[in-house]
């Protein structure tokens, strides 16, 4: 049985975190001291004038970890329903799990030995 | 099964703060309505209020055990053994000039810790400090952690990406790709506790464990599970030895270089609540939340006296509230012990940890626990 009771209360936390970065920033910026000079406003790189920006082109080795993260997450996703009701289900609902992540399992041994969760 | 669990719920011995403040309001005369309004907020506030002295509380004990840990005092002077530094710290934060770099996204750049911090509050709901003190018992409860935790990382890639600095950018690379790869081994060890109690509500996984006192707690029947939770929290709040997104030899600070005044502090404050979110859910889930080292209910009754006695219920929500926070403590003087005990890996020996170690681990563990259920249902929540 799935009751959408409680759910205001996650409507208002969420109204009342969110005042924190807020307030916590305007409060601030009342107190704060506010000075102008483009020198303090360079982009610092260890003292050095900075060589080029950082949005360029780059080579991104997370992205692969990145795609294997979303299989996984997904799977994992799937599985709360079947832990959540698990001792309704029985015997053959564990043997299809077994069958469901074996299937991951594979894919990754797969990524494993195509190198995709190797970092260099 | 169902029936019992809302027999359950009908039966809870636990203190009702709620109906005492409304009954207190609709006595001056206020509409039931109004009273419940009222109320909304106020276990909210006190939550977060909680949240943000433990965070002082947590910089504070940092400083001294990490002197400690080096045969050094640490602070002193502020206030009786300098327990008034972290109040001292944040008032700096508070005055401090804020920078924005010329060539950063302005709106990229404010957003960016707002997004760190926002989830990590928000999390506090679902965090039980006893029967009814909670802020609301949600049905998917836990899930909910596991949902806020995956948000942090767009705010850090905003960090990262949004200061247009080389620092910035490798360090919001780092610390996504380290929350994604040590998000799933988490999940999957949460699964296992939620597959014990049938339940993904947080006030039934410490039920569960109720009864039998310490020897009923959940870090008995998955001690596999509580060592691969423990590591991918630490490696999720960046600490020591998986604090490589602001590793400063290599890369100042990370994903936070360009950052100054108040947004530094709220992406220091993040952290801190972060590292006290964990430590609560590692104590609801594994070391059995609000209950005591022996069973309070048990001895009551034991003793005669009734569940719903005025001074057993306040004794036993105040209990709880201490039981819950001291445990939490416990790990966080343990993370910042581990902080000064253990190097800091590479990054290719943390991902390989957490893809080719963790992940597999605890894929077994899982199956494990559902095969251990059905052999010995009455001791896995069956």
């Amino acid at each position: 049985m799935f009751v959408l009771s409680g759910y205001e209360y996650l409507l208002g936390f969420l109204i009342i975190c969110g005042l924190v970065p807020v307030l916590a920033l305007s409060v601030s910026s009342l107190v704060r001291p506010h000075r102008k000079g483009a020198e303090r406003r360079t982009t610092y790189e260890s003292g050095m004038e900075p060589i080029g920006g950082a949005w360029i082109q780059f080579n991104i080795r997370y992205y692969m970890f990145a795609l294997v993260f979303v299989i996984f997450d997904v799977e994992t996703v799937f599985l709360y329903p079947w832990a959540v009701s698990f001792s309704q289900l029985g015997l053959l609902a564990f043997v299809e799990a077994l069958v469901f992540i074996a299937i991951l399992v594979i894919a990754l041994v797969y990524a494993w030995r195509k190198g995709a969760l190797e970092w260099s | 099964m169902p029936y019992q669990l809302t027999l359950l719920k009908t039966m809870n011995p636990g203190i009702d703060l709620q109906g005492s403040f409304v009954q207190v309001l609709t006595d001056l005369g206020l509409p039931v309505g109004v009273a419940k309004v009222v109320w909304i907020p106020l276990p909210m506030l006190v939550v977060l209020v909680g949240a943000t002295v433990a965070v002082l509380v947590t910089t504070w004990l940092e400083r001294k055990i990490s002197a400690a840990a080096q045969q050094r005092i640490g602070p002193e002077y502020a206030g009786p053994l300098g327990m008034l530094i972290p109040v001292a710290d944040g008032l700096k934060l508070l005055f401090k000039e804020d920078i924005i770099p010329m060539k950063a996204d302005r709106w990229l750049f404010t957003l960016g810790p707002a997004v760190v911090v926002i989830p990590v509050f928000l999390s506090f709901l679902i965090v039980p400090f006893g029967h009814n003190l909670q802020i609301t018992d949600l049905g998917i409860g836990i899930f909910l952690w596991i949902a806020l935790s995956s948000i942090a990382p767009i705010g850090l890639l905003m960090a990262g990406y949004s200061s247009n600095n080389k620092y910035s950018l490798l360090g919001g690379l780092r610390a996504a790709a380290q929350s994604i790869s040590y998000e799933i081994p988490l999940a999957l060890s949460v699964l296992a506790i939620v597959m014990m109690s049938n339940s993904l509500s947080t006030v039934d996984i410490v039920e569960q464990q109720a009864g039998f006192g310490i020897l009923g707690w959940n870090i008995w029947r998955q001690p596999i599970g509580f060592l691969i939770f423990w590591i991918a929290a630490l490696a999720e709040c960046e600490r020591l030895p998986f604090d490589l997104p602001e590793a400063e030899e290599e890369l100042v600070a990370g994903y936070q270089t360009e950052y100054a005044g108040m947004k530094f502090g709220l992406f220091y404050l993040g952290s801190y609540v972060n590292l006290v979110l964990s430590a609560l859910l590692f104590a609801v889930l594994y070391l059995g939340g609000w209950e005591f080292l022996v069973p309070v209910g048990a001895i009551a009754d034991w003793i005669g006296v009734s569940e719903t006695t005025a001074w057993l219920q306040v004794l036993t929500g105040a209990l709880g509230i201490v039981m819950t926070v001291f445990k939490a403590y416990l790990l966080i003087f343990l993370a910042i012990l581990l902080r000064w005990t253990l190097p800091r890996v590479r990054i290719d020996q943390l991902l390989d940890l957490g893809w080719k170690f963790l992940l597999p681990i605890s894929l077994v563990n899982l199956l494990l626990t559902a095969a251990l259920k059905l052999t010995f249902p009455v001791a896995f929540g069956g």
